[in-house]
């Protein structure tokens, strides 16, 4: 990437069916404009997001994920939302374990009233993605470590001293 | 699947980054062994026979059976040797969880690989005043002598060839390697067919809790806990008891061992049938059945795993979907 150009980073949003998807779709009728760097996944539920999909979606060159969800105490399947929340919760920490950023996953409860919310939310993670850099999982200057035939790599320094006899 | 010329068919087994444990376990089943030997001819198994590398390159393509290959690919000569063994072999099997998953040479992704030579040749508990590192080349008045060259990560076998089949556990439990070979023969002697290619053998298709004993109730966690914390109770779910036990979602086979014994599952069967990645299904799990909607407290209850990503990808980090931490792979 060039140093002059702005980073736009991809991001993953999960929305569930009920609350926050139509405040999705409340901000896109509102006409509320937020930058188009949120791909969104729609869901029944929060409580459907399984964690595999945050790493699938980290593993794929996402440089973050939004997952969102009805406010706690209405969610439409009583409290499948909760277990979102918990697991939000052990995929930031298990996340810190691999060396990334516990901020590039977001958490953010959206009424279907709150398409407002919604955008400012989104506008606002957005910048706090661009701010940390990108992710680009398994990738560095061009080179996959997961594919193909690894590089001729030396592990360690040069001894500074010769080798004894 | 027939021998050429009346011969017996040609047996292989070898290991790359692993134990030996799998090696013991296939001496573990005991008088069995004899069947190997009286149906195979056994031509390439570094632990147990003197063979030379060239030895196999001298072989015609295809002509080794079955080939167990256990370990993980870290260098330069585990991955020659897979892709020359996959060549000579019909049948390729990941035999054990590091071939097939990483297992606990793979947790060595959490690291950059000069950090790990770091660790093994310049700390506290090596003695090492010069600094002195291995070289990977170094000449001689005899000419080059080189030793092989450690990769940025650990990768299963299947990331660097093509795998028949999938023999999970660490090590497999020897009634399944038993029951295996009692297969192949029963295919040398056309009394069976041979599973899909890519089917996980030798182990279930269930999960740990399948065919684990213990009572089971609806579940509600306050607190995570050590073992060594709690008397535990014999006839109730570990998980219950607040034992981070990974049961939930690793593959069945081994007749739940360490839960019958008192000890938590740590998921050497790898993933069940069915899951992606196998710490993100833990990672649903354990958060459904913690007991709290408070933010501050959820937090206070997984500060009870002071490790997640150690105990949930334990045995499953270099065939999990992030396959590497992010130190491991952006210094390479």
């Amino acid at each position: 990437m060039n140093n002059n150009e702005i980073f736009e980073p991809t991001i993953i949003g999960f929305t569930c069916n009920w609350c926050s998807y139509r405040a999705a779709d409340l901000a896109g009728t509102a006409r509320i404009k937020y930058p188009p760097n949120i791909r969104l996944i729609r869901l029944m539920c929060s409580g459907r997001l399984d964690p595999t999909f945050v790493f699938k979606a980290l593993a794929s060159g996402a440089d973050g994920v939004m997952i969102t969800g009805c406010h706690p105490g209405e969610c439409h399947y009583l409290e499948q939302n909760y277990k979102a929340l918990r697991r939000f919760h052990l995929i930031r920490r298990t996340l810190k374990g691999f060396g990334v950023e516990p901020g590039r996953v977001k958490l953010v409860w959206a009424s279907a009233a709150e398409g407002a919310k919604f955008a400012s939310e989104t506008a606002v993670f957005i910048e706090e993605i661009r701010a940390l850099g990108p992710l680009h999982w398994g990738k560095s200057n061009g080179y996959t470590p997961f594919g193909g035939k690894p590089p001729e790599f030396e592990p360690a320094p040069e001894s500074p001293e010769e080798v004894p006899a | 699947m027939t021998a050429p010329n009346g011969k017996k068919p040609k047996f292989a087994m070898y290991w790359a980054a692993s134990c030996g444990g799998c090696e013991i376990a296939v001496l573990n089943i005991h008088e069995k062994i004899l069947d190997v030997d009286a149906n195979f001819e056994v031509v390439f198994w570094p632990v147990a026979m003197d063979a030379k590398y060239k030895d196999v390159e001298a072989m015609e393509d295809g002509s080794i059976l079955l080939t167990l290959f256990n370990g993980g690919i870290r260098n330069d000569e585990n991955e020659h040797i897979a892709r020359l063994l996959r060549r000579k072999s019909q049948i390729l099997v990941a035999f054990g969880s590091c071939a097939c998953e990483g297992c606990i040479p793979g947790l060595a992704n959490f690291s950059p690989a000069g950090e790990i030579v770091h660790t093994a040749f310049n700390t506290v508990s090596t003695d090492n005043p010069h600094q002195i590192y291995p070289r990977t080349s170094f000449d001689v008045p005899e000419g080059e002598i080189t030793i092989p060259k450690i990769y940025p990560t650990l990768r299963t076998l299947d990331q660097v060839v093509d795998v028949d089949y999938y023999m999970p556990g660490c090590p497999p439990e020897s009634h399944q390697i038993a029951a295996v070979i009692d297969l192949v023969i029963q295919v040398l002697q056309g009394k069976a067919e041979l599973p899909p290619k890519g089917a996980t053998i030798g182990a279930g298709d269930s999960t740990v809790c399948d065919e684990c004993t213990r009572k089971r109730n609806v579940k509600t966690i306050k607190s995570f806990h050590r073992i060594y914390d709690l008397d535990i109770d014999p006839e109730l779910c570990l998980l219950e008891q607040g034992i981070p036990c990974n049961g939930p979602a690793t593959r069945s086979g081994c007749n739940a061992r360490c839960v019958s014994a008192g000890a938590q599952c740590i998921g050497c069967y790898g993933p069940a049938e069915g899951v992606v990645d196998y710490g993100a299904r833990l990672i649903a799990a354990f958060a459904s059945v913690i007991d709290s909607n408070d933010p501050e407290e959820i937090e206070a209850i997984l500060d009870g795993i002071p490790d997640p990503a150690g105990q949930f990808y334990r045995f499953n980090l270099a065939g999990s979907l992030l396959k590497a931490a992010k130190p491991a792979w952006e210094k390479a």
